[in-house]
């Protein structure tokens, strides 16, 4: 057990090396999210009225955090599929190392990723206006349930790495899956305007209910959905929970025993 | 004392549709080197992959240095040290970031790791890139970091699978020579190739296979001389084929083979330098004069022709 967990380490070690060597990687994938914050806040910001005091940043920042977080999963699994295709995995499969090493260190370094990147967000949400009313407690809690689903997430792209084998093909499909997922939601935009149907896809969709549970976190209660006094709007910290203990038991043992059968 | 054996391995793809191993069974005594030699698709990675505890058969049992792999996967890595097809490091660290991170993980201490790898730069000749990335490195150099990493803790049984394909002429060599270097240290070595001259020029003992079974095995002159004597290779103008064909088939007193590109007739002979002469007496007396007349010992490329009816198929550079 000992041993697993520093084998884990070692692994979350490279990762974090690669963007020391590679630092481009991680320029750009913290530019990425700081350009959405300015775009959203200066194009959208000054035609969509929210009613709340601070105006749309407020809105908006819960939402690009969870974005965020959630594109995250396509470079996890573009690495993985990288790794499986250079043989990389082969080789690790041949060390006298725990088998889960491989995965987990991955996804601790996801998360290591992860934080600096809402940092540096954060950082730039607050130089256009955005201000947290609650307590400290509170905010950082928000920032532990975006980590937290991160975490969730990125054994989604465990699991797609693993599968799909071909790094910019599972880039692009994990894109085609998150990209809308993050749209058709409350991310960005109140979904009473979206067509019906669609109203209840965002209801239920776990971007909505992470992005509501951030704003509720950060000081914001605000209703969504199709229906009035929806579940998921009544209670988004539950409903984000509960996705994310899904996500988890469900990949956790599809990606553990997709790697272990990695070379079948 | 056996380092490596396996004992009717069966391995299908594809729901059973594509058989890779056919009761293959091989064994390699300690301390010697065995070269698995066969086309691609013989079922080459698939027996080094059982072996190497990556991949399960479907039945047979195979031992590692006494240690069932099926049963204790973990304790043979331990022992084994496996360097593949492609080289398996990571692209974007540096050789040393490699090797330190291998060393870790093969559970060395820091200042262990740190010192290993530099040993292994020092001894494969990368240390004055050892602060590059390896994606900037050569082909012959990746697969050298490559082999580095596989040795970390010492292996008692290394895998090689394909060292040197893929490489140019002067990476081949420079890995023959560490390759080399590394047998006479007394490691038991199982080397896939299929280049004919290298299992040659590597290996005690060779294991041709075809089809996912062994088809035949010995030392590189015991498999040469089952094919049989010297021939004699006489190429010519094309418009000159046809009689230099007659000529060399009354010498040899057996059916010449014409390789038509090369313009090359040859045949079987048994009376060696005499033969030599008398064809060339011949062909003067018929004024043809040949580009390049010689005798030729069989190849180990004689040899898989004479063993599986067809000849290797080498690609050249697979991606």
């Amino acid at each position: 057990m000992k041993n697993a967990i520093l084998d884990s380490l070692i692994i979350t070690k490279r990762q974090l090396l690669q963007l020391a060597r590679v630092p481009e990687v991680l320029i750009f994938s913290t530019i990425q999210p700081v350009m959405f914050v300015l775009l959203f806040r200066f194009v959208f910001g000054g035609s969509i009225s929210t009613g709340q005091p601070g105006g749309y940043v407020q809105l908006l920042m819960p939402g690009i955090f969870v974005q965020t977080v959630a594109f995250t999963l396509a470079a996890t699994a573009s690495g993985l599929a990288e790794d499986m295709k250079k043989g990389l995995i082969d080789r690790f499969r041949s060390l006298p190392i725990a088998r889960s090493a491989l995965v987990v260190g991955r996804t601790l370094g996801d998360s290591l990723l992860n934080i600096l990147v809402l940092v540096v967000m954060a950082a730039a949400g607050f130089a256009v206006g955005w201000r947290p009313t609650s307590g400290i407690l509170s905010i950082l809690a928000a920032f532990l349930f975006l980590l937290m689903f991160g975490y969730a997430l990125s054994w989604t792209g465990i699991y797609a790495g693993l599968a799909v084998r071909d790094a910019r093909t599972v880039q692009n499909v994990s894109f085609l899956i998150t990209f809308p997922m993050t749209f058709l939601s409350n991310a960005f935009a109140p979904t009473t305007g979206m067509p019906k149907a669609l109203q209840y896809v965002a209801e239920w969709n776990p971007v909505s209910t992470m992005v509501a549970a951030c704003r509720e976190l950060f000081g914001l209660k605000i209703e969504f959905g199709a229906t009035a006094n929806s579940f998921p709007s009544q209670h988004p910290l539950i409903t984000s929970l509960f996705y994310m203990v899904l996500i988890m038991v469900i990949f956790i043992p599809l990606s553990v025993r997709k790697y272990k059968n990695s070379s079948n | 004392m056996k380092s490596i054996s396996a004992e009717h391995l069966i391995k299908t793809y594809d729901k059973g549709t594509v058989r890779a191993l056919d009761d293959l069974s091989l064994d390699v005594a300690e301390g010697t080197v065995l070269s698995v030699l066969g086309p691609n698709g013989a079922g080459k990675t698939t027996t080094v992959r059982i072996l190497a505890t990556l991949l399960k058969p479907d039945s047979g049992s195979a031992h590692v240095a006494g240690i069932d792999v099926i049963k204790h996967p973990d304790k043979v890595r331990e022992l084994i040290g496996l360097s593949g097809q492609y080289a398996a490091v990571d692209e974007t660290l540096t050789g040393w970031d490699n090797l330190v991170m291998f060393g870790r993980l093969y559970h060395l201490g820091k200042q262990q790791s740190i010192n290993r790898a530099n040993e292994l730069l020092e001894r494969f000749s990368l240390t004055d890139s050892a602060r590059r990335p390896i994606k900037t490195y050569s082909g012959g150099m990746r697969r050298r970091l490559d082999l580095a990493a596989s040795l970390i803790v010492q292996p008692k049984v290394l895998f090689l699978d394909e060292p040197t394909t893929g490489l140019d002429p002067r990476g081949r060599m420079e890995m023959w020579g560490v390759i080399e270097e590394l047998v006479k240290g007394g490691v038991t070595l199982l080397l896939t190739t299929q280049y004919l001259e290298e299992a040659d020029q590597l290996a005690d003992e060779i294991a041709v296979i075809d089809h996912g079974k062994v088809i035949a095995r010995g030392t590189s002159d015991a498999l040469k001389s089952q094919v049989g004597g010297e021939r004699l290779e006489v190429t010519v103008e094309s418009a000159q084929i046809a009689e230099t064909t007659k000529i060399v088939e009354q010498i040899s007193g057996n059916t010449a083979h014409l390789d038509a590109a090369l313009r090359t007739i040859s045949a079987p002979v048994s009376t060696g330098s005499k033969a030599l002469m008398d064809v060339l007496r011949a062909l003067d007396a018929a004024q043809i004069h040949p580009l390049d007349v010689g005798l030729k010992r069989p190849s180990l490329d004689d040899v898989f022709m004479a063993l599986t009816g067809h000849v290797a198929e080498v690609e050249v550079e697979k991606k």
